[in-house]
């Protein structure tokens, strides 16, 4: 894993003493709210509904158990208790203290950590496949390249007044984890005719008001320059970027109004012009990182333990939905679910965050990720040593084997925190995480994403869930619009609105006509919710959704 | 004719806890919303949030948020305001534990 270098070490300390320094100045009146608003966010200190939030990065997703130790220590001593760990695999503290957040931060320094860049209009946390360097399918692991985008993105002088935020995904792997299409750029590593690594870059997703897919801007870019085409696709959007109409200031707009081949007519042309610039330097950089990446001492040991304790049909369901094949066949890619039916999705407790933490150095090489499903993986677990981990998460409230089904839900924190939100996420998906349970369904119904926003900036991605669900206020009454047919993956697709949205007392029999409509239609367990949906298209849904009432059927 | 004006109470953030408040008749700062003042002439209003926002040493992001007469004082109108009377749902945290 990366450690920080002492240059990393001193630039995030002075920024912990300045954040001191500004805080002290709040405090004592000799900066007003207005001059002080900017400096707290760009140390990603928020005011929400109830309180103050603290938005931590958690570069690419990646922790170490030393790290998730000292977010548990920060959980306990300064906010309730738990964090929420969120879609951009990022963790928010919802209760701190203003006075206390340069002591926080002094505490996420010493791990090597910061909230440096998680709000503002500047690139915002590099985020990648929370399987990097482990998964099966990846052509390499794509950290380092995320690490190198980091450190040139933190404090860049050009790009800290964007037009509006910048975010940027990296996938190493062709099965796309990462969500790269709904990304300003979207970084997907491929090799050319002859081999050679690269990327397909993608510009212009992002979800929000306006959803888009980012398109190809170039479908080959070599390794070696990849900082600055980065470098020279920001560089064009700062230029070009809407700083009239907030609502039309991401890079998606840009490209929607110009046209791809005139951005990418200028973006080329800038690369041209910067190219020589770099010199090599990044590359050496690179170099370097890529050392701190390399794979853990992997520890060969026999998998008949696991093959025996499959017997268990505990152990089995959970192994069923949790594991995911490893690079190397005697382990495995564990996702710990933090979506135990009823709790809410993303939140983890300090104790749970402890236990994760040990775990991790029992039988996962001290490593821990943060996925953008809101769930914690340890992507090194040998085969042999899953029943003991399972074991050891079942009473802390760990085991749930639902990843991938249908109470597996992205919820925003909604309305229950968020200061923008329009109505509440967190409750609908308790609900219907608890009901579908009762029913007993969820394992037949098999693969399910639910995403739910609650609000139209849709943090929780409700455009790509096979389901999606987006919280409005309708007149002072919260009102849950359904989408369908979303797909986060490398065939992502933007879902469509059903039709009208339904109050929360009608949302959740709502989606059990759903799913029985869609258990009623399907050729078999192996069609999934998404291949009905494309295959039948939307209207037998509708139709389940939106019945016709008696009079209307007395009409026809 | 204009459409009557919707009486309103003055709310913020404490700046140090970041606890929502109610600018109560007699300028304090209360956590309860029922001791708010409730505002019902439109230019009163806005002299109350300009002296609110004048206390910058004090709160975070004032204003005005319809409110009606209660029993026991002034009730939040909207879901949102009735949400920041009490705190999130999935926690007992917040002034719902605070036995506001």
């Amino acid at each position: 894993m990366y450690r920080y270098t002492d240059f990393d070490e001193a630039f995030v300390r002075a920024r912990v003493a300045q954040f001191r320094e500004q805080v002290e100045r709040r405090l004592s009146g000799a900066l007003t709210e207005e001059e002080f608003k900017p400096l707290r966010l760009m140390n990603g200190l928020y005011l929400q509904l109830h309180a103050y939030m603290l938005r931590v990065a958690i570069p690419y997703g990646t922790l170490s158990s030393r790290q998730m130790r000292q977010l548990a220590m920060i959980a306990e001593r300064w906010d309730k208790g738990y964090g929420h760990f969120t879609t951009r695999q990022n963790i928010q503290f919802n209760w701190p203290k203003l006075r206390d957040v340069p002591d926080i931060l002094e505490a996420l320094a010493d791990v090597g950590m910061h909230a440096i860049q998680t709000s503002g209009n500047c690139v915002r946390n590099v985020t990648a496949d929370h399987f990097a360097g482990a998964a099966a399918d990846e052509i390499a692991d794509p950290r380092p390249v995320a690490e190198l985008l980091r450190q040139w993105s933190t404090d860049h002088p050009e790009f800290q007044f964007l037009p509006r935020k910048f975010k940027i995904a990296v996938t190493g792997s062709p099965n796309d984890r990462a969500v790269t299409r709904a990304h300003d750029i979207g970084l997907r590593m491929v090799r050319n005719a002859a081999g050679e690594p690269g990327f397909e870059v993608l510009v212009g997703g992002g979800l929000g008001r306006t959803p888009m897919l980012g398109r190809v801007i170039r479908e080959f870019l070599p390794k070696a320059d990849l900082l600055p085409y980065v470098e020279a696709i920001l560089a064009t959007y700062n230029l070009l970027g809407r700083r009239d109409n907030k609502y039309k200031a991401r890079i998606k707009i840009t490209v929607h109004e110009l046209g791809l081949e005139e951005i990418r007519g200028l973006v080329e042309a800038e690369f041209e012009r910067i190219r020589g610039e770099f010199s090599g330097a990044d590359q050496r950089i690179l170099a370097e990182i890529e050392q701190s990446f390399a794979p853990p001492p992997f520890v060969a040991k026999p998998v008949a333990g696991f093959e025996a304790a499959r017997r268990d049909p505990v152990f089995r369901a959970w192994a069923d939905t949790n594991l995911h094949p490893h690079r190397r066949d005697d382990h495995a890619i564990v996702t710990v679910s933090l979506k135990a039916h009823g709790a809410t999705p993303g939140d983890a407790t300090a104790a749970q965050m402890r236990l994760l933490a040990d775990l991790a150095d029992a039988y996962g090489y001290g490593e821990l990720r943060i996925s953008h499903e809101q769930n914690v993986i340890l992507p090194h677990v040998a085969r042999a040593d899953l029943p003991a981990l399972h074991a050891a998460l079942l009473p802390a409230g760990l085991a749930t084997a639902n990843v991938g089904l249908l109470s597996d839900i992205i919820a925003c924190p909604g309305m229950d925190y968020c200061s923008l939100a329009t109505a509440r996420s967190i409750p609908v998906a308790q609900e219907i995480a608890t009901r579908f349970r009762d029913l007993g369904l969820e394992h037949e119904i098999g693969p399910l994403k639910i995403k739910i926003s609650g609000c139209i900036n849709a943090c929780g991605h409700h455009h790509v869930g096979h389901i999606g669900i987006l919280g409005l206020d309708r007149a002072g009454v919260e009102t849950y619009q359904i989408t369908l047919g979303g797909d986060a993956t490398e065939t992502a697709t933007i879902g469509e609105r059903a039709g009208p949205g339904f109050s929360a007392d009608e949302l959740l029999p709502a989606l059990e006509r759903l799913i029985a409509a869609y258990l009623a239609l399907r050729e078999g367990p192996e069609e999934t919710f998404l291949t009905a949906c494309r295959r039948l298209g939307l209207e037998p849904f509708r139709a389940a959704l939106y019945p016709a009432t008696e009079a209307q059927r007395d009409a026809a | 004719m204009s459409r009557a004006f919707a009486p309103k109470v003055v709310t913020a953030n404490d700046l140090l806890t970041g606890e929502v408040v109610y600018l109560t008749a007699d300028d304090r700062w209360s956590p309860h919303h029922h001791e708010a003042e409730l505002i019902e002439d439109e230019a009163e209003a806005q002299l109350r949030l300009l002296a609110a926002e004048a206390r910058v040493a004090e709160v975070v992001g004032a204003y005005l948020a319809d409110a009606r007469r209660g029993p026991c004082g002034p009730e939040p109108v909207h879901f949102r305001e009735v949400f920041r009377t009490r705190g999130p749902s999935n926690y007992f945290h917040g002034k719902q534990a605070e036995g506001a």
